[in-house]
């Protein structure tokens, strides 16, 4: 007799509704990761969410925490704002590069100079997703975008940010990799690194941020299957994946 | 509590912390640093939160994340720095979280100067960010006051889930007088039903936001902002008289130049001359109803100001072209002196006004004389 | 009853204190007041200026254009508020610092030698209090008690041995103005 394996539900960390992100966009999984992080560790209930304004503006709808929806890059601020008076709750940010390393440059720098207690989950598809594929400041040299239409020209639009570099550089940060979502393997080692993040937060030992590599099929104009390969073959390469800062305390932590 | 000399910075810092204040966040400026200095010292000696941002940007949205978690939080910035906290301000206003902001007002537009003014009257008493909303703003004239006004925004802002605004200008806050600090009110987290503090297995979840993607819904907000609104008018106007009752002209002024006014009013009553005083406390809700029963009974209104009259149109909506309004402001840092306004009412008293030349218009060609 | 009061010096010679000392005793005995600095970058080491009102009812103006009385501390305080005071006022001067007399013959013009005072009382710091002692000849509304009262009341702990010496400076300030003002005709 054959027997029903279950292989997919919903994790207690989501709600019900179902997401508004485009077929094959990534931000599917990102959440999925830290629904399933949040579950696991056992913390949903004291859980505040705070959201960016991007594609992912409607994040609060997903998860089942309470939330607060920050301004255009603010998110780092308001976590703050939120952490400082309810320092037993966990706190994390979910943002994408336009949010975190545009416009809100200046607060995340400084919630990770100053070391919140907080997590960060920061998306990055090169491109500014929900207002239509513009140039983001992690779009990469020579990409098209709608903004950039002849390819990112660095001698007069600049050349991206590698955030997760510039942030380990910082003595607030404890924990702060880079990952990607562009298959099962690499998905399993983000959610590893999420769980990292949120235990670093748990422990209080610092600015926890998790850089997760990811697709934007629509505005990239491709397949789903060839936007994972883009990432890859193109985004890799020039974000390498990897630990950028890991502090001793977090090190010995076994999960 | 006996009476202590204290500085309006040092008092509206101290009072916030007296009121239950539970987090500040702040960016220095002049002419205001000192409430950030002193609560820097003061809020962690009591176990309270202190956090200098890196910004007024990042300071008003710390202040917004940590009103929906229902806690009583305040910063406190001067004109330009108050003008980068617009985009929180409205934010706050959207969600509908009690937010306190301390303006200690000084010399512009642009980097201006650090003198006191009261340039942005029309950014706080009608919005400066973005969207249909209105804040309370309460317009403190002397220490006691600051301290006063400072205690009642926590509870106004609570009340109506509002932004309450203190504006001064840099002599208030500079300034030093006898005042009496309240009682110290132990930090008290309300059982609120909208804040998000977590659900910890109590509750279903809840999410704070000022997005209303659907257009009807945003209506159905702002109409709710708008009806609390129309409350906090019915019951919130404060304002101060001096000699009212038998007054023929009535100058209207708050703040510093409200009390400069007063200086003046004294002299011109040793000398004979009928005239008073109205100084509005909450310059936001306007004390239009006051001015509209004075307008049926004075000869004229004199709105003194240090800024080009912008309480005035204020003034003018509610006198409604019934009796002459006149205008004498100072602009730019600069603080008029009372003989500037007595020498303003013996021109009212010996003149025939009328009510054809917009007030501005004669105060700025009396001006090209004066400076 | 009104009195408006500017003490004003270079920054350093203890103006803004002088002008705290005066508000607590005028607070102390019951009655109105205000203080108020000139703020900014001319705290670093420029001139510096408060003014104090004193006053029996609620007070309107903190600030004063003609004012009745002043300490002017040093040269350009002098040169900047003589013109400016009220006619019949009086105004001291710290003689140790300026080289030149009075210009107007409608206010009283005390000079008094507040470095020399004060170092021979032995603390030169204390220049700011024999001025203060000076402006009290002319201040009927505050005593020398009340200030003495202020000053015992208000100074931080870690001078309180410093009392006597600020007490003799008020005492020597006071004597020498009281001295200089029979002098001037009435």
């Amino acid at each position: 007799m054959a027997t029903e394996n279950l292989v997919y539900d919903r994790p207690e960390g989501f709600t019900d509704t179902p997401t508004h992100y485009c077929p094959g966009c990534t931000h599917g999984v990102a959440h999925r990761l830290v629904a399933e992080v949040l579950e696991e560790m056992g913390v949903i209930e004291k859980t505040i969410g705070v959201a960016p304004v991007g594609c992912s503006v409607f994040a609060y709808n997903y998860f089942d925490t309470d939330f607060v929806e920050a301004p255009h890059g603010r998110a780092p601020a308001m976590a703050t704002g939120v952490k400082r008076v309810m320092p037993d709750r966990i706190v994390f940010t979910y943002q994408g590069d336009g949010d975190l390393a545009s416009i809100g440059m200046g607060e995340i720098v400084h919630a990770a100079a100053r070391g919140e207690n907080i997590t960060v989950i920061f998306i990055n598809n090169a491109n500014y997703g929900m207002t239509g594929g513009q140039m983001a400041p992690t779009t990469l040299p020579g990409m098209k975008t709608t903004s950039s239409p002849n390819g990112r020209d660095v001698e007069t639009q600049g050349y991206p940010i590698k955030v997760s570099e510039m942030l380990s550089t910082l003595d607030g940060v404890g924990y702060c990799v880079r990952r990607s979502l562009h298959d099962p393997k690499n998905i399993r080692l983000a959610k590893k690194a999420i769980r990292m993040a949120f235990e670093t937060q748990a422990r209080g030992l610092g600015f926890s941020m998790v850089e997760l590599l990811s697709t934007c099929p629509t505005n990239w104009g491709m397949t789903p299957v060839n936007s994972l390969k883009f990432v890859e073959e193109h985004m890799i390469p020039f974000y390498p994946l990897g630990d950028y800062k890991i502090s001793d305390a977090i090190k010995q932590i076994k999960i | 509590m006996p009476k202590e000399l204290w500085k309006g910075n040092e008092a509206i810092a101290e009072a916030a912390v007296r009121a239950g204040l539970e987090a500040y966040f702040g960016y220095p400026i002049t002419p205001q640093t000192e409430i950030l200095e002193y609560l820097s010292r003061r809020m962690p000696e009591l176990g309270r939160t202190f956090v200098q941002a890196e910004s007024e940007l990042g300071a008003i949205n710390m202040v917004y994340g940590a009103a929906c978690t229902g806690v009583r939080v305040m910063s406190s910035s001067s004109s330009p720095g108050v003008s980068l906290m617009m985009e929180g301000i409205s934010y706050i206003a959207g969600t509908e979280v009690p937010t306190v902001l301390v303006n200690v007002m000084r010399g512009g537009p642009g980097l201006g100067n650090i003198a006191p003014a009261q340039g942005d009257y029309n950014q706080a008493v009608h919005g400066g960010g973005h969207g249909d909303y209105q804040p309370i703003v309460l317009a403190p004239a002397s220490v006691q006051e600051a301290i006063d006004l400072t205690v009642l925004s926590f509870d106004l802002a609570e009340k109506y889930r509002a932004i309450c605004m203190v504006i001064l200008d840099g002599c208030v806050g500079q300034m030093m007088e006898p005042a009496e600090m309240p009682e110290m009110r132990p930090v008290h987290r309300e059982n609120w039903d909208w804040n998000t503090d977590a659900k910890m297995g109590k509750r279903e979840r809840r999410i704070l936001s000022s997005i209303y993607i659907d257009p009807v819904d945003e209506e159905q907000t702002n109409l709710r902002l708008l009806n609390r609104w129309k409350t906090i008018q019915a019951n919130e106007v404060r304002y101060k008289e001096y000699f009212l009752d038998d007054a023929e002209i009535v100058i209207v002024g708050f703040g510093t130049a409200g009390r400069v006014s007063l200086s003046a009013v004294r002299t011109a009553r040793e000398q004979g001359i009928k005239v008073g005083l109205l100084r509005p406390i909450t310059v936001s809700p306007f004390p239009y109803e006051a001015l509209d029963q004075l307008s049926g009974r004075v000869d004229a209104f004199l709105v003194t100001e240090m800024n080009s009259g912008q309480m005035l149109e204020d003034v003018r909506l509610a006198v409604k072209g019934r009796v002459p309004v006149e205008f004498y402001g100072r602009l730019g840092g600069v603080v008029p002196f009372p003989d500037e306004i007595l020498s303003e009412i013996h021109r009212m008293a010996k003149v025939k006004l009328g009510t054809d030349v917009h007030p501005r218009d004669a105060w700025l060609e009396r001006m090209a004389h004066i400076v | 009853m009104q009195k408006e009061i500017i003490i004003s010096g270079f920054g350093g010679q203890g103006v803004l204190f002088a002008g705290q000392v005066i508000a607590y005793a005028a607070m102390d005995s019951g009655k109105q007041v205000t203080w108020i600095p000139s703020y900014g970058p001319e705290m670093r080491g420029g001139t510096a200026n408060c003014t104090v009102v004193i006053a029996d009812h609620e007070i309107g103006s903190p600030l004063v254009k003609n004012p009745p009385l002043v300490i002017a501390l040093n040269l350009p305080s002098f040169d900047k508020y003589e013109p400016l005071m009220q006619v019949g006022g009086t105004l001291i001067v710290n003689q140790s610092m300026v080289d030149r007399g009075a210009k107007r013959d409608d206010i009283s013009v005390i000079l008094v030698p507040c470095n020399e005072i004060a170092e021979e009382i032995g603390d030169k710091k204390l220049m700011n209090m024999v001025a203060v002692g000076a402006l009290l000849s002319a201040l009927p509304e505050v005593s020398l008690k009340d200030v003495e009262k202020a000053l015992e009341g208000h100074l931080p702990a870690r001078h309180k041995h410093l009392l006597p010496k600020n007490y003799e400076a008020l005492k020597r300030g006071y004597e020498n103005a009281q001295k200089e003002l029979e002098k001037v005709p009435a």
